[in-house]
């Protein structure tokens, strides 16, 4: 048994030699001295071959709007996972805080005389 | 085997698709959260040390990129085993779906090669943040990538058989997901440095 098809079939080879050359241009371009170039190279080019994947193989554009909503959603999480935990993780100090547990108490009694042992 | 006997994920679609697609959807939601943590715990972990970039230089970039082709090409032969189940030609199915089992299966032997020239090289997951990701994220995807191959050779046995042909675009969704999966941590373990 098989359901009726729901997808038209595109030019699967054409799509797979185009992530090839994606592929390619990332190699290429991660072996620039250049910063920037790395990373757009890397995951700028990553963000279009997992589109081309999703789009073409995996069919999402002709799938039931809210299972594209479904993944949004999800992917929502964790970059509010990102934001909630990064700074924690990320940033050695910020207001009223620091992982330096000495740097907090000077912050906290600034006037505080200092103990000599 | 009757139609009315089947199980309930292969006759009912009150959601509009149905419900053996809208599983595997939910499973790939369920993945999103699974990977997207840890990738996003990476990611923050790895801008909050910059000195791991010396670790990162380890990693085999022609490796990781090799697998990429690898984990693309297997795609390929996933997604046109879903347009042969279309055109109810099971047996062609079936081949295609093994020869993504290959792949996979290729996948995971230079992935083997590349893991063991790291531990002799001392690289093992207590050697560092770095490492412990490393070994987390890539272990966890060729986990996924193993049971991928095993449901997809189970499926191809019936799809041989012009039986449960629906399945074919399941398994297809599940290792399309694995796939985007591994587009994400190349240039994360073997580019970013």
């Amino acid at each position: 048994m098989t359901t009726e098809s729901h997808v038209h079939h595109p030019n699967y080879v054409k799509i797979w030699a185009i992530l090839v050359l994606l592929l390619a241009v990332s190699v290429l371009g991660s072996m620039s001295h250049v910063r920037e170039v790395v990373l757009i190279a890397a995951f700028g080019i990553a963000i279009v071959k997992a589109y081309l994947v999703a789009k073409n193989f995996m069919h999402i554009n002709v799938e039931k709007r809210w299972v594209p909503y479904l993944l949004v959603v999800c992917l929502l999480f964790i970059f509010i996972l990102f934001a909630g935990v990064s700074p924690d993780v990320m940033k050695q100090s910020g207001l009223h805080w620091s992982k330096n547990p000495t740097n907090v108490e000077a912050q906290s009694a600034p006037n505080a005389p200092v103990k000599h042992e | 085997m009757s139609a009315s006997a089947k199980p309930i994920a292969n006759t009912r679609s009150v959601t509009g698709i149905p419900t053996a697609r809208l599983i595997t959807w939910w499973v790939i939601a369920s993945e999103i959260v699974i990977f997207g943590g840890l990738l996003a715990a990476y990611i923050m972990h790895r801008i909050g040390h910059p000195e791991w970039a010396e670790a990162a230089s380890h990693t085999n970039t022609w490796a990781g990129a090799f697998n990429t082709l690898v984990l693309l090409t297997s795609s390929l032969c996933a997604v046109s085993a879903h347009k042969a189940a279309d055109a109810m030609d099971g047996p062609r199915a079936a081949k295609l779906l093994r020869l993504t089992a290959l792949g996979g299966l290729l996948f995971l032997t230079i992935k083997g090669f590349e893991w063991t020239k790291d531990i002799h090289e001392g690289f093992v997951i207590s050697s560092g943040g770095f490492w412990s990701f490393y070994y987390v994220l890539a272990g966890l995807h060729g986990l996924h990538v193993l049971a991928g191959m095993i449901i997809m050779l189970i499926v191809a046995s019936d799809a041989a058989k012009n039986q449960e042909l629906q399945r074919v675009e399941c398994i297809g969704l599940y290792w399309h997901f694995v796939d985007i999966v591994w587009i994400f941590l190349f240039p994360l373990l073997y580019i970013a440095r």
